[in-house]
């Protein structure tokens, strides 16, 4: 009864979806309120019948009802309630529905709080919206129907992929969803200035919260599915240039040109074809990334689908509406009125660098993803692009873009002063430099470029401290008044002073984990002690023990140093039953910011066990960084700026609270 | 300033930075490329030692062994060729004889196969993408091979240097 409340929930939100397309257009066009605001009362009611289909399916994972063949694929009785409740995204008909939901709460966030939105745009805007919504539920509705039956249901389901029984199922997906999907409100809002043929700076600070929101989900997912990978893979790889990776990566990227480019719009009226273009393509690799992961054309983790109606699809999908938006604004583009001037050396220009660095990154990106694709269709041979390629392409056009970040805040709006402001971060320089010599006199071995590369992020930490200092008048002026200066400064001008300064933080970690780290890898019995950067790790013994739905070895490892016990750390092996396969448990003890990690191998015939030790330095800056990125773009979100002096100031103050 | 200068500086910056993002990839392309084969297309090509790819196949069944300090030897066929592997670490949870092994290497001078990573899949029946299509194409496909392939499907790495380069999930 559940599955066929939910399934018929979901066609329902589909007949909703289809009517949110088509009448709000028809009310814009004859000028009708009524008909317009259909809109925001069927993006309310859809996303009440996704969310009930939602919980249609938790339901059924969580009462382990094995007639419906979703749960009887992916569920066990025996597993754990958050697993069972983390396992309805664990598949693809389920994460497809998160999809659709993460779109649906959108859409009713724009019908809830875009009172402030002129009708007309509010009503495009969610007509477009539905158009995405439509043709996804139809994509579930009749390739990925995550409520079929089975008819002679089985007593026991088959368990969840062991590797995704984790708390990391439980935030990464969400988390990565509500950036991918939240992407397709900027689309909409591109859409539908195209429709009207209408933009201005109001249209920037509309979209620039939702962006952010996006992008801040967007960077706290990708942080999380890289720790994820980091802890459960058990072999303390943390980013592998993986097509599904590069996936998340790319509208991250696109994203983040976006929010800068907003921000040219917002202020100064300009690059406003430019920032339209951005919002469509962002999406667009969103879509992109969703072909990737869904129709199974790159064999991976996250490829649950191996089906090719499915990929074909959401191809036609992906062929619809990138096709369609960039011809509607190959179209369009040219009516919209260009605005603001400005010099090549200026903040603007500033901007433009950034966003030009962003999207050839993000073209990098896109090639290295692609091109083995398009080699084994047309030339039908087999590579694979990986790390050294990335390395070699990407990270040179980065580190630019790291070079030029203290810069761009510092220089002015429409005519700059380089010189000024290259002696005004003179100091962050010097810091800079202290480090690489610093870092040169203190490494043993590893590249070169390594102490380079720490100069490098500490410049860009200095920088952004340098930014706040310069506003504030710290040190020029006394000190009561840098205080009084540092509440008055705009909370945005804080937020990107901490996510630039997290840049440089995620850099640290990188260059110290892929250069400095050690590992010892052996054989051990009771007793052996392995030595590694200072620690003495003794395997104390190993035990059996058992879960809920598996067995598991723990091995006991005691540590320490210069004869201190410091920390038991118990690493395991766990071995699923119910799908006959085992994964590593890794072990971490954290000390500052870096951190020893140890992983199992196999148990040989004499009971001595394989092990792998990492220690590795400051790795924890890696995901460090991001989590102050995304504080920063908090910090940004809640700037008086954006919540306050919308058009309608009278009502603005609830108007751009996006989803918390 | 005219208005024209100012565009052509930012045209002929987008022009730079194109050019140079462009240099990069081709250059990338020409020393990074790993390129896949089996067994078989190894022995037609004739590989040069030293040079890198990836090789995958089926381990060939009684041809494990395993030496002192986490040696291992083994064989990866394809039905109609083998090529002996060396590996020296931790081979991934699933690896077993019979079932499909991608390893990414260079041949050495004795025309033994030294691999430094070594991914195998998590699932039971699943076979790793590039070697089903490979034994497809060869007439060696076993239906039961990829029964269950649209499982959830991991393949595990696992390497001998702290960073594999193009190690796979």
């Amino acid at each position: 009864m559940i599955a066929e409340s939910g399934h018929y929930a979901l066609v329902l939100a589909l007949g909703l979806a289809l009517i949110q397309s088509f009448v709000p257009l028809i009310g814009a066009r004859l000028r009708d309120p009524a008909l317009m605001n259909v809109a925001r009362s069927t993006a309310l009611a859809q996303l009440l019948f996704v969310g009930a289909s939602f919980a249609a399916l938790v339901m059924l994972h969580v009462s382990s009802d094995f007639s419906v063949a979703n749960v009887y694929e992916n569920s066990h009785s025996m597993k754990p309630l958050i697993y069972k409740i983390t396992g309805v995204w664990g598949n693809h008909e389920g994460s497809m529905l998160l999809w659709v939901s993460i779109l649906a709460l959108f859409g009713g966030l724009v019908a809830i709080f875009g009172n402030n939105l002129p009708l007309s745009l509010r009503a495009h805007v969610l007509a477009v919206q539905a158009w995405i919504a439509s043709a996804f539920y139809l994509f579930i509705l009749m390739t990925s129907n995550p409520f079929l039956r089975i008819a002679n249901p089985p007593i026991e389901g088959r368990d969840l992929n062991p590797v995704l029984q984790d708390i990391g199922l439980a935030v990464h997906p969400p988390m990565l969803y509500l950036g991918y999907v939240g992407f397709s409100i900027s689309f909409s809002f591109a859409i539908a200035a195209l429709i009207e043929g209408r933009i201005d700076a109001a249209w920037a600070r509309w979209v620039r919260p939702w962006t952010l929101v996006a992008w801040i989900f967007l960077t706290l997912g990708i942080a999380m599915g890289s720790y994820w990978a980091y802890y459960e893979l058990g072999w303390g790889g943390w980013w592998f240039w993986d097509p599904v990776e590069n996936a998340s990566l790319m509208p991250w990227l696109a994203g983040t040109a976006l929010l800068h480019s907003a921000l040219v719009m917002e202020k100064r009226n300009a690059l406003k074809v430019w920032t339209i273009l951005l919002s469509i393509l962002t999406f667009s690799l969103s879509l992109l990334g969703t072909f990737l992961v869904r129709s199974g054309v790159i064999t991976s983790v996250h490829a649950f689908a191996n089906d090719p109606t499915r990929g074909v699809f959401i191809l036609l999908i992906l062929c619809l509406f990138i096709g369609g938006s960039l011809s509607l604004f190959a179209g369009r583009a040219t009516s919209l009125k260009q605005g603001g001037l400005f010099a090549p050396i200026s903040r603007e220009g500033a901007l433009v660098l950034n966003n030009l660095l962003l999207t050839v990154a993000c073209a990098v990106v896109l090639f290295g993803t692609l091109y083995p694709l398009a080699m084994e269709v047309l030339a039908d041979f087999k590579m694979s692009v990986g790390a050294p390629f990335y390395n070699l392409s990407f990270v040179p056009l980065f580190a630019l873009l790291l070079l030029a970040v203290p810069f761009g805040p510092m220089l002015a709006w429409k005519r700059g002063d380089l010189l000024g402001v290259t002696q005004r971060l003179l100091a962050a320089g010097v810091a800079g430099l202290v480090a690489v010599a610093v870092a040169w006199g203190w490494a043993r071995g590893g590249s070169a470029l390594a102490p380079l590369a720490i100069g490098l992020g500490i410049f860009v930490i200095a920088g952004a401290v340098t930014d706040l200092a310069e506003r504030t008048g710290l040190f020029r002026l006394p000190f009561a008044t840098t205080l009084h200066r540092a509440r008055g400064l705009p909370r945005s001008a804080w937020g990107a002073a901490f996510a630039h300064a997290g840049l440089g933080v995620a850099l640290l970690g990188i260059v110290c984990e892929t250069t400095w780290n050690s590992e010892y890898i052996a054989t051990m019995k009771q007793n052996d002690v392995a030595h590694l950067a200072g620690y003495d790790l003794k395997l104390d013994g190993l035990f059996q023990r058992q879960g809920p739905n598996f067995r598991e070895m723990i091995a006991e490892f005691n540590v320490s140093r210069d004869g201190e016990t410091l920390s038991v750390m118990t690493p395991s092996k766990r071995s699923f039953t119910t799908r006959g396969s085992s994964t590593t448990e890794a072990a971490l003890l954290t000390r500052g910011a870096s951190q020893l990690y140890i992983s199992l191998g196999d148990v040989t015939a004499e009971g001595a066990v394989a092990v792998r030790i990492y220690h590795k330095p400051l790795v924890l800056l890696i995901w460090w960084g991001p989590v102050l990125m995304a504080f920063g773009g908090m910090l940004s979100l809640s700037d008086r700026r954006l919540r306050v002096g919308a058009p309608k100031p009278a009502r603005a103050k609830q108007s751009l609270q996006p989803a918390e | 300033m005219t208005r024209k200068q100012r565009r052509m500086t930012i045209i002929g910056g987008s022009l730079a930075v194109l050019a140079l993002a462009a240099a990069l990839v081709l250059n990338a392309l020409r020393d990074s490329i790993v390129f896949f084969s089996t067994p078989s297309m190894v022995a037609e090509k004739h590989l040069a030692p030293g040079k890198r790819f990836r090789l995958g196949g089926l381990v060939q069944p009684g041809s494990l062994q395993r030496g002192d300090n986490l040696a291992v030897t083994f064989e990866v066929a394809d039905g109609s060729a083998k090529l002996p592997v060396a590996y020296k670490g931790i081979l991934p949870d699933l690896f077993r004889e019979g079932q499909g092994v991608v390893a990414e290497g260079a041949l050495d001078a004795n025309g033994v196969f030294k691999a430094d990573t070594v991914l195998a899949k998590h699932d039971e029946t699943y076979m790793p993408k590039d070697v089903a299509d490979a034994l497809k194409k060869q007439g060696h496909w076993k239906d039961d091979y990829g029964a269950k392939a649209s499982d959830g499907v991991k393949p595990a790495a696992t390497t001998a240097q702290g960073n594999s380069q193009g190690a796979v999930r």
